[in-house]
């Protein structure tokens, strides 16, 4: 066993059970995956991606390359968690991946969240600095959140000895989550990893929230939150990540950060070996093989490329009698199917444990993505955080500030100096604690350890790249390290690189002659870590995908059977099929009602707008490409509408309900569109004219009554309003009461044939459609959907804008220069005196009759001239519309042809994949050219 | 004359299985039928101010996203000449009566819009929390308190958010198609307020995210 | 995910705006006494630069009022934010 006797952070009462590729092991409260892997011994975790070696744990943290794992059977099954940050519980099952997850095939059933939180200061990393630095904000009486990617915070120092005030650091980190805990204004959260920094201090983080539970995680609580939090403040106090230096055969099971292994030791209470070396180029590491040495590990050398070490740090290690090799470099390391058995360093020093360090990176990822700039700094060899347009400061090991009593003052600082700027405390934050610091011997920069042996060295544990890989890059022509990244994939794994990134740039560097700080790093984008779908999807599936809008008689329609159509948002009745009816006879049988006797359908959805004022006759001229002058108090019309450039935009009946007072409809899924672009027009460019506009789409529920006996449903429905042809001619408005509810009844017809539309407030819709259905029934009234209502427009030759249009076409294109003012200005008519608006090869809406009349064309066919032709084939339109007609009794479309209105009678095919299909142009109108039926 | 049909009928009885499931920390129901007016008119008209400060008691709010009530009835700003004027069940005509009359001959408009929305009513300790899973504005004491409405999205809806008292009680004002999607949204949302057994491990709002952050 | 400055409302998530591309592009006072160029330079022609852009929103899902601001394209800083009455 190499798990100590006592120390550490674990619950060595609480021991846990779990199996690592089907073997069983036993760990504690308190263990990682990683650390309880280590204390039962096992060395290699995973095989590499593409050369199949064998490999280790190589570090404590977020930045592990190596031990990739899938965690959990069945549905919960996890893959590419690495096992340093997975917590143990009891019957975990972990798995090894060799860099390559497995998606669950079965769906995942855990619940995900999102929760939207503000806050003053937003601190993201819980170590010293991040600590110190909420508890300053907080003091001063500012909202604060602090996350941390733990589960308990403190950081890096749960795994130093450091003291503080003369006691344990721990004692110190105690003292400051309890006075944290008692600020009501502060919410830490823990297990919880900032991973995306953008525009205006929006910082996007993902929690962890049961799984460490395992299989006692409650089924309500989501799984995962992603908290979108919006901060007048950021602090930066992610810390630093620790850089391995590069050598021969440096990817043995047992080489690890030397900073990993004194967490292990330290936090866990693990030693991940029996004979220690360390490779080191500063004074972080000797710490090390101090905490090896009280551990009871033989430390035989501290081989350190500086060529003199001196003062405290390395003082110390002298004394204990373990020997420093100034100025060597670990060149090559031998090994086993257990991985690390010795190292050369000069000599050959046996060894199951090689701790490195070449130096720490700051984690300047989030600093990057705020958009800040980085420099890099000659005495600490790394890159550190300068200009930041956002309104963010960086503390701490991720500012280049290391060492405990500093990180600390640098936290403190940071926070008072966040809550200050908006507007909580003088700036000044409280004392800091005493802790206890040695003098410190500058690092030297060293990245690779020169070879001529043509070994391996690896630079990309993860994506097992090479400093072969990166000469060949170089040596292809790669002078960018964005483009070697590319060339070798260095940085692309899940890692993203962490361990590799600023290696790789310094080995460019090296080979090209130029210094690091020319190379630069590679951009860090989000996510900091991978995140995934379900978390970002949160609760936004399934039924809660988008929102399904229905209307007041939505009920009706699903107690009677109604097939569904998802129009835009809405839920519409496509048909309502009878007891083993297809589709097709369904929705014949609808047409058949509506032509021949009397239907019903909920037209609801309608956009509505109220517009009203003085200046609403010239607000409406202009809107639409007809004219209003002539439209009298009780009357409506049909109203086109154009962008500027003079496309058809949207459509609608104009209703003429009072003095200065109209009601437009829009079509259904235009409505929001439409009112946005109507204000636009009223604010920006006429904000002189006396109108105001109000949506009223939900109001009104509105219910068409179609067919030639439509007529004597609503005489039964309404008594008192008269009826007849004359009284309540077409394209006029009747107020009064339509079954005991007042109401407001327009004769329109979408269908050619005798219709009206009965508006009433929306909380009598269902009642309102309750009684059309009893006062129709003599009549045999049917419910109608969508795809009958397509059909019987289609077959008048109405377009729908959105299906027979498409943004290219105009009203002149539709054939429908009836509707377009020669008198008037409105919007987009210089458009059509454009030589392109007017060229006399546009698309026009033809009609077209399949010349077999069983043959339905598919919506979108392309269409083409000549049945032979050498390619290029010459495309010259499409279907836009194509149906079954219960009154042709055949199919028939409709379609988009280039100067298809001059080519009347003519064939054209529709080029399928079993064969052409020919069909003739026509006018686009096939049923009821003179318009006989529309009054019944 | 008919019955109104209330749109969050069907949700009646999920609805009031809320204020027990969550221990009294949410109640949640549908509040039909309220006379809803869109009245436009210029503020710095006293005459109109005037007339409606006389006849309903308030004083059209300025400040946007502030509400002024008296009398059961409320103003809602919506925009700098634009405002909701809230009452009870079948108030609609005398508010339109009171809202002409302030108007005289002077521009603005007057639309009933009582059957565009329902409004749902959260209130409870918990209920801050529950709308911060779906709303971007901050609910914050602080930043948001009785009196105070925002016209945002919650979730995928828009509507209109007025907080009527420090329990505290919020009113949704939701376009009816949306109310449906928004019922079944809350719902959802209220799932770890509503937990048979409660889930200790999380207070998501207003304290720690756990007991200690030292044992998370 | 910006946070805009309504003019009315104050500060709010982008997903309550619509955007409505650059501001200041004049309306031909009378369309029809214009030649094609330049109306076509109207309808098509916008700014596109890098740095600050004076552009409209509308808050649709808000107070439902058009204003404009001026942002950096690079940084997506919001140097200004003002009222469509308001010179720019
Ligand atoms: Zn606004």
């Amino acid at each position: 066993m190499t798990r100590l006797a006592s120390g550490g952070r674990i619950d060595r009462s609480r021991p846990l059970r779990f199996t690592f590729d089907a073997l069983p092991h036993t760990g504690f409260a308190g263990d990682t995956l990683a650390s309880a892997l280590l204390a039962n011994g096992v060395r290699v975790v995973s095989q590499s991606v593409t050369y199949g070696r064998l490999r280790g744990i190589f570090s404590a943290g977020v930045e592990e390359p190596n031990a990739l794992v899938q965690v959990g059977g069945g549905t919960g099954s996890e893959p590419m968690l690495r096992a340093t940050q997975v917590e143990l519980y009891d019957g975990l099952v972990a798995e090894s991946l060799n860099a390559r997850g497995r998606l669950s095939p079965e769906p995942d059933v855990a619940r995900y969240d999102k929760l939207f939180a503000h806050c003053d200061v937003l601190v993201v990393g819980g170590g010293s600095t991040g600590l110190a630095a909420a508890l300053a904000a907080g003091k001063a009486g500012a909202r604060v959140i602090l996350a941390d990617e733990q589960a308990e915070v403190g950081g890096t120092f749960l795994g130093g000895r450091d003291l503080i005030d003369g006691r344990p650091a721990t004692d110190w980190l105690a003292e400051v989550a309890t006075d944290l805990a008692a600020l009501p204004e502060v919410r830490v959260l823990s297990r919880a990893t900032a991973v995306g920094y953008y525009d205006q201090n929006c910082v996007l983080i993902a929690q962890r929230r049961t799984a460490h539970l395992g299989p006692a995680a409650p089924a309500a609580m989501a799984r995962q939150r992603l908290w979108q939090v919006r901060a007048k403040q950021v602090v930066l106090a992610t810390g630093a990540h620790e850089r391995p230096m590069v050598f021969a055969e440096n990817d043995r099971p047992g080489i690890m950060l030397a900073g990993a292994v004194r967490t292990y030791v330290n936090r866990y209470g693990v030693v991940p070996g029996h004979r220690a070396v360390i490779f080191t180029n500063n004074d972080s590491a000797y710490a090390c093989a101090i905490d090896l040495d009280d551990a009871g590990l033989d430390v035989p050398a501290v081989v350190d490329v500086r060529p003199n070490p001196a003062g405290g740090w390395p003082d110390r290690v002298r004394e204990r009698g373990i020997e420093v090799l100034a100025g060597q470099v670990v060149s090559d390391t031998a090994g086993g199917n257990r991985g690390l058995e010795s190292v050369w360093a000069g000599q050959r020093i046996d060894c199951d444990l090689l701790c490195v360090s070449g130096g720490f990176n700051p984690a300047v990822h989030l600093f990057i993505q705020s958009q800040g700039r980085l420099r890099y700094d000659e005495i600490l060899a790394c890159f550190v955080p300068d200009e930041a347009p956002q309104a963010v400061a960086v503390a701490g090991a991720a500012n280049g500030t290391f060492g405990l009593r500093d990180c600390i003052q640098e936290g403190l600082a940071a926070g008072a100096a966040a809550a200050s700027a908006v507007g909580f405390g003088d700036g000044h934050p409280a004392g800091a604690p005493q802790v206890e610091t040695v003098a410190e011997h500058p690092i030297v920069p060293f990245w690779l350890v020169p070879d001529e042996s043509g070994a391996t060295q690896f630079v990309d544990l993860e994506r097992d790249v090479t400093v072969a890989d990166v000469r060949r890059a170089v040596g292809a022509g790669m002078q960018s390290v964005e483009h070697v990244k590319r060339y070798t994939t260095i940085g692309t794994g899940s890692d993203q690189g962490k361990t590799a990134g600023i290696n790789s740039a310094a080995i460019v560097g090296a080979l090209l002659g130029q210094p690091v700080a020319a190379i630069g790093t590679t951009t860090f984008r989000p996510p900091y870590v991978p995140v995934s779908f379900a978390l970002f999807a949160g609760r936004t599936r399934g039924q809660l995908f988008d929102p399904a809008r229905v209307t007041p008689i939505h009920p009706w329609h699903v107690a009677h059977g109604a097939v569904f159509e998802n129009v835009g948002q809405w839920k519409r009745p496509w048909y309502f099929p009878h007891d083993g009816e297809t589709m097709e006879q369904a929705v014949l049988r609808e047409c058949r009602a509506v032509r021949e006797g009397v239907a019903a359908m909920d037209v609801s959805t309608l956009g509505k707008i109220d517009i009203q004022g003085t200046d609403a006759l010239r607000f409406l001229n202009r809107i639409y490409t007809n004219a209003y002058d002539t439209l009298a108090v009780g009357h409506c019309r049909y109203g086109l509408m154009c962008k500027a450039d003079g496309m058809v935009f949207d459509d609608g009946v104009v209703m003429h309900v009072g003095p200065d007072r109209y009601l437009a409809t829009t079509t259904s899924g235009g409505a929001a569109a439409v009112l946005d672009w109507m204000e636009e027009w009223l604010q920006t460019e006429w904000p002189d004219f006396r109108v105001r506009l109000t949506s009223v789409s939900d109001q009104w529920a509105t219910v068409a009554v179609a067919g030639p006996r439509s007529r004597e449903v609503l005489r039964a429905l309404a008594p008192a309003m008269a009826a007849d042809a004359v009284s309540f001619p077409f394209m006029a408005i009747r107020e009064g009461m339509v079954a005991g509810i007042p109401a407001r009844v327009c004769r329109i017809s979408f269908s050619g044939e005798l219709a009206f539309e009965i508006n009433v407030a929306s909380w009598y819709g269902l009642r309102l459609w309750e009684a059309v259905m009893a006062a129709g029934e003599p009549f045999g009234i049917t419910p109608y959907g969508t795809e009958a209502m397509h059909v019987l427009r289609a077959e008048k030759g109405y377009a729908i804008i959105g299906q027979d249009t498409d943004g290219t076409v105009t009203p002149q294109d539709l054939g429908m220069s009836w509707v377009v003012s020669k008198k008037k200005d409105f919007i987009g008519r210089r458009s059509h005196r454009r030589a392109d608006t007017a060229r006399p090869d546009r698309m026009h809406l033809v009609g077209l009759l399949p010349v077999e009349p069983e043959d339905l064309l598919p919506e979108g066919a392309q269409l083409i001239l000549e049945p032979r032709q050498e390619p290029p084939v010459a495309i010259v339109g499409h279907v836009t519309s194509s149906y079954r007609s219960a009154a042709l009794g055949r199919t028939f479309a409709l379609a988009l042809v280039k100067g298809g209105r001059d080519r009347m009678a003519s064939q054209v095919y529709a080029p399928l994949p079993d064969r052409l299909h020919p069909a003739t142009v026509t006018e686009p109108i096939f049923y009821d050219k003179e318009g006989l039926v529309r009054d019944g | 004359m008919a019955r109104k049909h209330a749109i969050l009928d069907g949700f009646a009885s999920r609805f009031s299985g809320v204020a027990s499931s969550s221990g009294g920390r949410i109640a949640l129901r549908e509040v039909p039928f309220s006379a809803q007016l869109d009245f436009r008119a210029n503020p710095a008209d006293g005459r109109v101010v005037d007339s409606v400060h006389k006849a309903l008691g308030f004083v059209l709010p300025t400040d946007p996203n502030t509400a002024a009530t008296a009398g059961g009835r409320s103003a809602l700003w919506l925009g700098p000449d634009e405002w909701l004027i809230v009452g009870g069940e079948g108030e609609e005509s005398l508010l339109t009566r009171v809202l002409h009359t302030a108007l005289g001959e002077t521009f603005g408009s007057v639309v009933d819009v009582s059957a565009n929305r329902t409004v749902i009513e959260v209130s409870g300790s918990a209920a801050r929390d529950v709308l911060a899973h779906g709303c971007p504005v901050d609910l914050h004491p602080r930043d948001f308190g009785t009196g105070r409405c925002a016209q945002t999205l919650l979730a995928k809806a828009q509507v209109i958010i007025h907080q009527v008292n420090d329990a505290p009680t919020f009113h949704l004002f939701v376009r009816t198609s949306f109310a449906w999607y928004l019922a079944e949204w809350l719902l959802d949302a209220m799932t770890e307020y509503c937990a048979e057994e409660p889930i200790g491990v999380s207070v998501p709002l207003g304290g720690q995210e756990s007991p200690s952050p030292l044992r998370g | 995910m910006l946070l805009i400055p309504c003019p009315w409302c104050g500060q709010r998530d982008e997903i309550e705006f619509r955007y409505g591309g650059a501001a200041h592009v004049e309306y031909p006072a009378d369309p029809e006494t214009v030649d094609d160029a330049t109306w076509a330079r109207y309808l098509f022609v916008r700014p596109n630069p890098k740095g600050p852009l004076a552009e409209r929103w509308c808050h649709s899902q808000g107070c439902r009022r058009w204003f404009n601001i001026v942002r950096d394209t690079v940084t997506h800083q919001i140097m200004r934010s003002y009222r469509m009455e308001e010179a720019p």
